[in-house]
């Protein structure tokens, strides 16, 4: 059983092909947005318990470390976010071409960047404040 | 001439006709959470304060309190149908990876259901 082959056969790839980065970057950033429902129900659930909870929660969710977490998070949302749209574009046929692909790959990680350094100065610079 | 193998044919198995269920339960959740996670991220940015009258205010307007359900469920199924992929991919051994995926499904129910839970105390009255 040991001895037959695994899927992905990660040994046959050259791993510095751009395919290789964007593909396993759009589920990094997956794992990290399942992390983020943890947090997000964790805040939900803070705030049906009432406003001590949910102030002892928005304390522990103001920590000078949240920040790399939220961080991570706008991230993994943008890229995931852009990626997946290209997925889905894929899906329908659209793009499949090596120079396409390439193209679009670059058009990813462009927009999504745009829209992650979007997301981050509206957090931190004109977003809501934390009582 | 048939395909089917030898112990197919004994054992009586055809497709189960489930074959695309992930692919697709994945395409069509991916589908609804562009506008969901979009309207979710927008919303939370552009709530004037982030104090717990201002948050249950928010939630319990009645179409927040729908989209939230909407946004919760729909993200868990995804992150759920995702994650198993990459348990499948990387854990090897057949009873950890079982276990794994057994973990990673209850997670995923409990975390869609407290997440339900906890929107429907706001929406209905329930957080001081």
């Amino acid at each position: 059983m040991s001895t037959r082959p695994l899927s992905p056969h990660l040994s046959v790839y050259k791993m510095s092909r751009y395919t290789l980065a964007t593909s396993i970057f759009n589920r990094l950033t997956g794992i990290v947005l399942s992390l983020g429902l943890l947090l997000l129900v964790y805040w939900l659930t803070a705030v049906a318990a009432g406003s001590a909870r949910f102030a002892r929660a928005m304390h522990l969710l103001s920590l000078p470390a949240a920040k790399l977490v939220y961080t991570a998070l706008i991230v993994a949302f943008s890229y995931h976010l852009v990626a997946g749209i290209r997925h889905l574009i894929w899906d329908t046929g659209r793009g499949l071409e090596r120079a396409q692909a390439r193209h679009s790959a670059l058009v990813v990680v462009l927009v999504s960047l745009a829209l992650a350094l979007l997301l981050a100065g509206f957090v931190w610079f004109a977003g809501a404040s934390a009582p | 001439m048939s395909l089917r193998s030898p112990l197919g044919r004994v054992l009586g198995l055809g497709a189960a006709r489930e074959g695309v269920h992930h692919w697709w339960m994945q395409r069509l959740t991916s589908v609804a959470l562009v506008p969901l996670a979009v309207w979710f991220v927008v919303s939370l940015l552009t709530l004037p304060v982030l104090d717990h009258a201002a948050v249950v205010a928010w939630m319990r307007q009645s179409w927040t309190a729908l989209l939230l359900i909407l946004f919760v469920l729909v993200a868990c199924r995804h992150s759920q149908l995702g994650v198993r992929v990459v348990v499948e991919d990387y854990v090897h051994a057949v009873g950890l990876k079982t276990l794994t995926l057994v973990l990673v499904s209850f997670v995923h129910v409990l975390l869609a259901a407290a997440g339900v839970l906890a929107v429907l105390r706001v929406a209905f009255g329930g957080a001081a």
